[in-house]
């Protein structure tokens, strides 16, 4: 329960902060012109990316679960590459290609390349569960081929569908990085821009109120659109057979080449280039880059740590004593993602100024701060892994002579351990990559890699930033291997072990 | 002296109540078999004894030491009443060998020791320490398992359906193992099981659970030709049962006079009941020239190989079940004579299901 509070006490200082400022102040920094165009640019943005992200990864993950396409395993791997690789390096390696990539057709562009995954995975994984049988019985009913596709298959993959751009919609409100360097103005690039050169925190956390809105708004739109889909889980009753492509092999190969050439080639390629050319800092003191990783793997692995020690009791409780009270507990961690980091690091500076000083621009505070921001993640793997625990484990431990805590510790730990690794590995994962909050939050006098990049990149030394760039990829990619291996159905975490 | 005495328990999931006052009594050294329905209540029985739910009412005592009485005072946690627990599927640690899974209940010092190896010898296992739950078969897993509860030594073992996920064709054998393993350390065993051959052949006693009441309690042989009443009857296998009436002399029935098991039962000598007749106490003979007074007409053969359950059909009493030995029962149509041979069991027509 406290963990939960802790976890919330983000919300409190946010409307705190604004209520500081005064409502009188507050109601016409909502409303005016300029909110106006961001909620504008927004929506339009989040429509486009959205679809094209739906779009994209529907089909991608239909041609490589559902049809017998060749090199599945390949194309597997590398189609959800783009998440290691921070939507900001992919902004800035299109960027510094071409400056034609800007504006909402370079946002568009470079987020859909960007989020696209996170609605590649829910929905590959539910095009594996989904039945044949269904489409089998469709056509046999008189539907043609595509008709029987969309009406069999699109019903059953829905709840992933809109899971996965629930999940798009969110990290468009939250990013800042890739919009600030493709001169897009949206929420967060504003609120960055009030709070660092005005430190008008009174339009900032006005701003901030109006995102922090808008996250609840699709959270809810998420949660009304999904409560009729029943889940269908364990393995499909009428198999699965998948879709002969015959002569669309070829068009299927180039379609999946063209998005991974332009998702992970461009940018990989874009990097190497910048690499290899000669350093160009120009009167700035440099910044030692093993230094800074090593503060981005010590602050990253600390608020692995912490969000999954904090994240732990939350999902027990909820898995073993499914009440009101754990019910609401864990709902309200999920709403904690609805926070972009923005909001989450400027109100933990607010918390600080005002009542702790000590804390701030202390690692303390950005390890808090990445811990709150990626809490979810660390509930929603932990919780899937002791799902499927059965109770019987923890109670013949218990008949065996364990005491709780006992039995805790040498049967339930022991068996959730691949699901403790995985929170441990997408926190850390996601705080390598994270900008926004570490901009903010960083104390003073140190750089880590995502810094240290942003340092370079606002002055358009290229080639410098993208050493920073290159080994944030670098260091995200091992956790984001473990992780595609952990969620790989064909060698299933923990179901191989147990008959 | 009882080894485990449970008197009045009722258990409340919610608003549904699912054990609504259970009494029951184990003896020292024996096997009992809970024999229910699915949903009866026979899970949630084990596990109020094994300590992983609170009694909502009611008292358990284990050997003579009262370990729930329904209230938080005094409630002894699983882990200190030193019963062993063999749930449905095994639930083998995953994540521990064989010779880990056994060990786990012993202190750390013991487990190096030799109660270990002794135990997988007594199951069969000696070979297989060093495997993974996953490397071994079903049958393999629940030997392991009841090695596993024996281990620590336990006052009593609860065998939560132990061998209702195994092939048929296994069960019998890994059933014998296991139970033998169970004498062997001379332990005392609940078993729950919804198999009515298994609790009559393997138990010393059977309780018969119905909607969270113990109908009735008792060796097998009792329970299966003397019911407590005419569900418990059917329950426990298949039953006859007719209308008659009671006098001094015994029971009448449209099948004739019949000797009763036990006159007591019956609080008032006289009037109307309902009469049990066994499939097995009736016997099929060839209608011959001196015309027996009964006769019926076979409407049903249901061969089984070593024996047949035949549905004969007789005037004013309506189809009655018989089982036949031999290799060839008659078959649909065929006249047969039948007479009714052993007491019968009868309970007050009022009582009737």
């Amino acid at each position: 329960m406290v963990i939960t509070v802790v976890v919330l006490l983000p919300v409190v200082f946010l409307l705190w902060q604004a209520g500081h400022a005064g409502w009188g102040t507050i109601w016409p920094l909502i409303f005016r012109s300029l909110t106006w165009t961001l909620l504008v640019n927004t929506i339009e943005l989040g429509v486009i990316v959205t679809v094209c992200s739906a779009v994209v990864a529907c089909g991608a993950a239909w041609l490589i679960e559902r049809t017998n396409l060749p090199l599945r395993r390949f194309w597997r791997a590398v189609v959800v590459l783009p998440l290691a690789i921070p939507d900001f390096v992919i902004g800035y390696t299109w960027s510094s290609l071409t400056p034609a990539v800007h504006g909402l057709f370079g946002a568009s562009l470079v987020m859909t390349l960007g989020l696209y995954p996170l609605v590649y995975l829910p929905v590959a994984a539910a095009l594996r569960r989904a039945d044949s049988s269904l489409y089998e019985v469709a056509r046999s009913l008189g539907l043609g081929r595509v008709r029987a596709l969309l009406r069999t298959m699109l019903p059953q993959i829905r709840a992933a569908l809109f899971g996965g751009c629930l999940m798009v919609l969110l990290g468009l409100l939250a990013e800042y990085g890739a919009f600030e360097i493709l001169r897009f103005q949206t929420f967060t690039t504003e609120i960055f821009t009030e709070f660092n050169l005005g430190i008008n925190t009174a339009a900032a956390s006005a701003l901030s109120l109006v995102l922090v809105v808008l996250s609840l708004l699709v959270i809810g739109a998420e949660l009304a659109l999904t409560r009729s889909v029943a889940a269908r889980a364990g393995r499909p009753a009428g198999g699965v057979r998948r879709y002969r492509l015959g002569w669309g092999v070829l068009p299927s190969l180039l379609l999946l080449a063209a998005l991974v050439g332009l998702g992970v080639g461009v940018p990989a390629s874009t990097l190497v280039y910048w690499l290899t050319q000669p350093q160009d800092l120009v009167g700035v003191t440099p910044i030692p880059l093993l230094g800074a990783a090593g503060y981005t793997l010590l602050y990253s692995f600390l608020a692995a740590v912490v969000a999954t020690v904090a994240a732990f009791p939350v999902a027990y409780l909820a898995v073993r004593h499914p009440g009101r009270l754990a019910r609401v507990l864990e709902r309200l961690g999920y709403l904690v993602q609805g926070l972009p980091g923005l909001v989450i690091a400027l109100s933990l500076i607010f918390f600080a100024v005002r009542l702790a000083y000590p804390l701030y621009q202390s690692p303390a505070l950005l390890v808090v701060a990445y811990s709150v921001m990626f809490f979810p993640m660390a509930l929603i793997s932990l919780r899937a892994s002791l799902v499927q625990l059965p109770r019987r484990f923890f109670d013949t431990a218990r008949s065996l002579g364990c005491s709780p805590a006992s039995a805790l510790l040498r049967v339930t730990i022991p068996l959730a351990a691949p699901g403790i690794a995985a929170s441990v590995a997408l926190v850390f994962l996601s705080a390598v990559t994270e900008l926004t909050a570490t901009l903010l939050l960083v104390p003073n006098g140190v750089q880590t890699l995502a810094t240290a990049f942003w340092a370079y990149q606002t002055q358009v030394s290229y080639a410098t930033a993208s050493r920073y760039a290159a080994l944030i990829v670098v260091i995200a990619v091992v956790p984001g291997i473990f992780l595609s291996r952990w969620l790989d159905p064909s060698r299933s975490s923990n179901g191989g072990r147990r008959r | 002296m009882m080894a485990l005495s449970v008197s009045g328990l009722c258990k409340s999931y919610g608003d549904t109540p699912v054990l609504r006052g259970v009494s029951l009594s184990v003896p020292a050294g024996s096997l009992t078999a809970i024999l229910g329905a699915s949903g009866a209540g026979k899970t949630t029985l084990l596990r109020v004894i094994a300590g992983f739910e609170p009694a909502g009412a009611g008292t358990i005592e284990l050997g003579g030491l009262l370990v729930d009485s329904g209230r938080l005072r005094g409630r002894v946690p699983p882990e200190r009443r030193h019963i062993g627990f063999v749930p449905q599927d095994g639930a083998l640690f995953p994540h521990l060998t064989v010779h880990g899974n056994v060990a786990f209940g012993l202190p750390r010092s013991a487990r190096r020791g030799p109660a270990v190896g002794e135990l997988l010898e007594l199951v069969g296992l000696s070979l297989f320490r060093d495997r993974y739950p996953h490397e071994l078969s079903g049958g393999q897993q629940q030997r392991v398992a009841i090695a596993r509860a024996l281990a620590p030594r336990p006052r009593l073992v609860l065998l939560d359906e132990p061998f209702a996920s195994l092939d048929a064709s296994l069960r019998a054998t890994v059933r014998a193992e296991v139970l033998g393993a169970l004498r062997a350390v001379d332990t005392t065993a609940v078993l729950v099981t919804h198999d009515q051959d298994e609790a009559l052949s393997v138990a010393d006693y059977v309780a018969v659970l119905r909607d969270g009441v113990i109908t009735q309690a008792g060796p097998p042989r009792e329970v299966y030709s003397a019911p407590a009443d005419p569900w418990t009857a059917g329950f426990l296998g298949t039953a006859n049962l007719l209308t008659g009436t009671v006098d001094a002399r015994g029971v009448r029935t449209a099948l004739g006079w019949h000797e009763l098991r036990d006159a007591g039962q019956l609080p008032d000598a006289a009037g109307e009941v309902t009469v049990l007749i066994r499939p097995e106490q009736i016997a099929l003979h060839q209608v011959r020239a001196a015309t027996p007074r009964l006769t019926g007409k076979v409407t049903e053969t249901r061969y089984h190989g070593h024996d047949a359950l035949i549905v004969v059909d007789v005037a004013e009493v309506g189809p009655l079940q018989v089982r036949a030995l031999g290799a060839d029962p008659p078959g649909p149509g065929d006249e047969v004579a039948i007479e009714v041979g052993g007491p019968v069991t009868a309970w007050p027509a009022e009582g009737n299901v």
